[in-house]
């Protein structure tokens, strides 16, 4: 991957401004601090409430900027410079004091293109579960226009990147947070000290979009349930002396299970599917599950249901008023799991 | 919970946010820049280990060590105090904090090991930068300290996160700070023009602290000059109202006179309360003329033998030389009238003469012998002059080497070396003149510099430092004559260059003619940036019909100038660049549906891919099967799971160009523009 970006989160935002603790509580920068005063007073002025649909461009309207701490400083040390070199009568100092004062502010405007035009085009992440990190793939379309040290933070998580000209455009953001069910990830704070460090440049993004969230899988995985009900011994089919479950490969597949000779004949990758249990059918039924609290029951299920799924066994989920299967998958996974992650608990989102 | 929360947000801080070598490195950088710029008022045995200091740490860091402990680091910055402290006496003015400053620096890179650290470095280093303009203020000096600054905004640049690294990380970091500080020039000359200059200083008396630069002395022992001689850098400049300078013979400028001699050294001698300002009569040839002197942390100002009047801010002295009010710290411009005809003080009397004639006693015998052999050979007062000439031209040579004089200075110049350039030859002749009762004294100032013609200046050098002497005769009053003239005429026709003959960079002649023609760019580097004033300043907004501009009404064009300047860059940060809609991708399929368009198969704003196919193919099956494989594979670019790679988007771009489609006839259109049923049905 030619981006920059190799790792969710795997580089720190810039962090402007000296201090005596690095990041102690309340020790964000004084722009920050300001600045998530007003938002928190003033919603409306800085855009962050309402959803919008994707791809959301940034503009001017939406783009706002305070001096970092560093800025600050800065200010005071060109004053201190100011003073120095016109008590001295000394030109040249003025000059240069005059040329840095002019090259701080116009620093602004840099940072602001790096900002301004920017548009978040799609977000795509895998499924996570519940209290592993949710890896965000954002995709960004720089508008032709090299844009460094972009900053994306939603709460403690925040990962920095940079989009050229003329490359695909994309960000790891892993949210760290999570817990089952649908998890929105706006508003997302994208911000940028682009180039001196001196200002910061912040704007909201706050995606129409939501993730699920798979439960958490309780560990180490409990022994499956003793057996319910063999409904219906699966069949091996086998025809014409191929085995009836070739299906195409797929990128996550072992390549010990890719049939080369069946492949070479039909021009394509294929691979066998691992012989499954001709034994029962597993049932997983939350209501057998009576000696746990909900969501220790909840995780177990979803324990179950992945377990059974990496084994390739069919299974049936049983939930209060529903039922899923039997069956076995990427389709009957990702059913149980949205079911499970959306049964209502203390641990839902 | 909350200690969880405070646990990930305080990660290991030093391996997290621990600066990388790249960025490391152009802070050492800057930081030894910063340094070097200081190296020529910074004592050695302080310049040379910090640069050490900076290098070892930078090597250091390179090799995996990190930051130095706090035992090294605090003994150093206590070391560092005591040095200020022992080499000044304190701590504050200009020198001392400045040493203080760049030792601080220094020391401050052996800590840094975090962007918040070098952030601090380089805002220091920025101060430290600008007190390097305080000793020095040549333009290329300048010039110098603008591109560090180029290296002090990219190694700022460098600490943002996540910047592209590699090869051209560096040139575009330096390319970002350079066209950073070439955007703010535009607004950067406008604040220096308009920013209102102090008329008094607020603190201190600037200047006060500096040692003196090169220049001449107050007092004139010969020998001491040589320095000064070989000093190219230039003294005064001088514009004449007729345009034309005088002839080389005449260029002579009165800086200070010696009364006073001990044996070894000549000097002033004690003030006198009150004393009038000689007269000068029977004048002729008067100039007028301006001149520009560079800061020599004196108060005399060189002024064309003889001055008239004093010009504004100084006054005249007893012997017609002009003294400024206060010391020229900055480059200083004043007009006078002088006049190259004249007799001047028509009369000694009294202690005066007595001071033009006293002489050390016991000493020099032999210079006392021969003047009383040639009075005792009948000369009057011109021919004891014509004499001294006479036995400089037979036996003495003009050299800037020369021998060390011992006690009896003036008996070893004339009787044994007979080596010497205008120190001693003024003060041999006066010695001679007043042992034969003459008054005499000496002159030192600046003789000769060279004309440019071009830009119709004269340009005097430090080298072109001269002492002469005045000796005084009934009825012609002080006459000016120059012995160094009747050894050397071309020390006084050509400059001290032509005169100092073999070796040093006198000799290189095309050298010291372009050197000299650059010097237009150093007059108006001095005159138009360092002389530019609160006087100067004043005048500035006549243009605009303000006469004498207060302070309030250059902030008020400050003002403007900022919100003109916020203008033009609010306008350029909202330009677009090229208007780019969607990435390659989406160009790639702008263009086919283009194609396609021109070929009556309009795709509606609302319709996918493959819903687009899907009407295709009820309409021109044959179309849609070949366009189905393109299709597909857009649809799987644009809307697969992954997200596409650039080398197959653009495959994607070369293979959508080259799809050929039938011509509008074959896609099924009935002829032309004319199958408005047709298209519309295909559009269906």
């Amino acid at each position: 991957m030619p981006s920059p970006a190799t790792s969710w989160n795997g580089r720190r935002c810039d962090d402007p401004g000296p201090g005596p603790t690095p990041r102690a509580v309340n020790a964000a920068p004084v722009g920050q601090r300001i600045s998530s005063a007003a938002e928190r007073r003033l919603p409306a002025l800085t855009r962050k409430r309402r959803p919008e649909p994707l791809p959301i461009r940034l503009d001017r309207r939406r783009i706002y900027v305070l001096p970092t701490r560093f800025g600050l400083m800065f200010a005071l040390l060109l004053f201190v410079m100011l003073l120095g070199a016109l008590n001295y009568g000394n030109n040249p100092a003025l000059l240069l004091t005059c040329l840095l004062g002019a090259a701080a502010g116009g620093s602004i405007f840099a940072g602001f293109r790096a900002m301004s035009g920017l548009r978040l085009v799609a977000m795509r992440a895998n499924p996570a579960h519940a209290g592993e990190p949710l890896r965000l793939r954002l995709a960004f379309d720089a508008a032709g226009r090299d844009r460094q040290a972009l900053c994306i933070r939603r709460g403690d998580d925040e990962t920095a990147f940079s989009l050229l000209r003329g490359e695909p455009g994309e960000a790891l953001f892993a949210i760290t947070e999570t817990r089952r069910g649908w998890l929105r990830p706006g508003p997302l704070r994208l911000s940028t000290t682009y180039p001196l460090g001196l200002f910061q440049l912040w704007s909201w993004a706050h995606p129409d979009a939501a993730f699920l969230v798979w439960p958490a899988l309780e560990t180490p995985t409990p022994p499956f349930p003793a057996g319910h009900g063999s409904e219906g011994a699966l069949a091996r089919h086998g025809a014409e002396g191929e085995p009836a479950d070739l299906r195409e490969y797929r990128s996550t597949d072992p390549p010990r299970l890719i049939a080369w000779k069946a492949s070479a004949r039909h021009d394509t990758l294929l691979v066998r599917e691992p012989e499954r249990e001709a034994g029962e059918i597993l049932v997983f039924d939350h209501a057998r599950l009576s000696g746990l609290d909900a969501e220790a029951r909840i995780s177990r299920l979803a324990a179950w249901v992945a377990a059974a799924d990496a084994g390739r066994r069919t299974y049936l989920l049983r939930l209060p008023g529903e039922e899923f299967g039997p069956g076995s998958g990427a389709a009957q996974q990702a059913d149980c799991m949205k079911a499970l992650a959306l049964l209502p608990g203390p641990g839902r989102a | 919970m909350l200690r969880r929360r405070r646990g990930r947000t305080a990660p290991p801080a030093s391996s997290v946010e621990r600066l990388d070598a790249h960025t490391f490195g152009l802070l050492s950088a800057t930081t030894a820049a910063t340094l070097l710029a200081h190296v020529g008022h910074l004592p050695a045995w302080l310049s040379l280990p910090l640069l050490a200091l900076v290098a070892l740490r930078w090597w250091s860091r390179r090799r995996g060590a990190g930051v130095i402990a706090s035992w090294i680091r605090l003994p150093l910055a206590g070391l560092l105090l005591v040095l200020v402290v022992m080499h000044f006496g304190n701590l504050f003015g200009r020198e001392p904090g400045t040493m203080l400053g760049c030792g601080l620096l220094a020391l401050k890179l052996l800590e840094t090991e975090r962007r918040r650290d070098a952030r601090v470095a380089l805002g220091f280093a920025a101060f430290v930068l600008m007190s390097a303009l305080l000793f020095e203020q040549s333009l290329l000096f300048t010039l110098l300290i603008c591109t560090v600054l180029v290296l002090l905004l990219a190694s700022l640049v460098s600490l943002q996160p996540a910047l592209p690294r590699g090869r051209t990380a560096l040139r575009l970091q330096l390319r970002t700070g350079a066209v950073l500080l070439g955007a703010s020039l535009p607004l950067a000359a406008a604040a220096f023009v308009l920013v209102p200059r102090l008329a008094s200083p607020l603190w201190g008396a600037p200047g006060d602290d500096l040692d003196a630069r090169t220049g001449l002395s107050e007092e004139m022992a010969p020998g001491s000059m040589t320095e000064l001689l070989i000093d190219d850098s230039p003294a005064l400049r001088v514009d004449f109202d007729e345009g034309a300078p005088p002839a080389p013979a005449q260029r002579y400028f009165r800086a200070l006179i010696m009364w006073d001699f001990d044996g070894t050294t000549w000097t002033r001698g004690p003030r006198r309360a009150w004393t009038p300002v000689e007269e000068v009569e029977d004048t002729s040839a008067a100039l007028a003329y301006t001149v520009t002197l560079e800061p020599s942390r004196q108060r005399w100002l060189p002024a064309l033998d003889v001055p008239l009047e004093a010009p504004a801010g100084a006054r005249l002295s007893a012997g017609r030389i002009a003294v400024a009010m206060t010391p020229v710290n900055q480059p200083r411009q004043y007009r006078l009238r002088s006049a190259t005809g004249y007799r001047l003080a028509p009369t000694l009397e009294g202690t005066e003469r007595a001071r033009a004639l006293a002489l050390p006693a016991g000493v020099d015998p032999r210079s006392r012998a021969l003047a009383t052999r040639w009075r005792l050979e009948g000369r009057d007062d011109a021919g004891m002059v014509q004499a001294a000439l006479e036995f400089y031209r037979r036996e003495f040579t003009y050299t800037l080497e020369v021998p060390l004089l011992g006690r009896d200075s003036v008996d070893e110049f004339l009787f044994d070396t007979q080596r010497g350039y205008c120190e001693h030859y003024s003060s041999s002749f006066v010695f001679l003149m007043r042992a034969g009762g003459i008054p005499a004294r000496v002159v030192t100032g600046y003789q000769g510099g060279w004309w440019n013609a071009t830009y119709r200046y004269l340009l005097v050098r430090q080298s072109d430092a001269h002492a002469w002497a005045e000796v005084w005769m009934e009825g012609r009053g002080w006459l000016r004559v120059d012995p160094t003239a009747a050894v050397s005429p071309t020390r006084v026709e050509a400059g001290s260059g032509g005169a100092a003959g073999a070796g040093g960079w006198g000799d290189d002649d095309w050298l010291r003619s372009l050197r000299n023609q650059l010097d237009v760019v150093n007059r108006l580097w001095t005159q138009g940036v360092l002389r530019f004033d609160a006087l100067r300043q004043k005048g500035l907004l006549t243009p605009f019909g303000v006469a004498d501009a207060r302070p309030g009404d250059l902030l008020l064009a400050l003002s403007a100038a900022l919100a003109v300047a916020m203008v033009l860059a609010t306008l350029w940060a909202l330009r677009g660049g090229p208007r780019v809609r969607g990435d390659e991708l989406d160009r790639a399929w702008a263009h086919l549906l283009r194609r396609l368009g021109r070929r009556g198969i309009a795709h509606r704003p609302a319709e996918g891919p493959m819903e687009f196919l899907a009407r295709m193919n009820g309409d021109a099956p044959a179309l849609a099967a070949r366009l189905a494989p393109v299709i597909g594979e857009y649809a799987e670019l644009r809307y697969g799971a992954r997200i596409a790679d650039a080398a197959r988007v653009a495959a994607f771009a070369r293979r959508a160009r080259r799809l050929a489609l039938p011509s509008r006839r074959a896609a099924g259109a009935p002829a032309g523009a004319t199958a408005q049923p047709d298209a519309a049905r295909i559009e269906v």
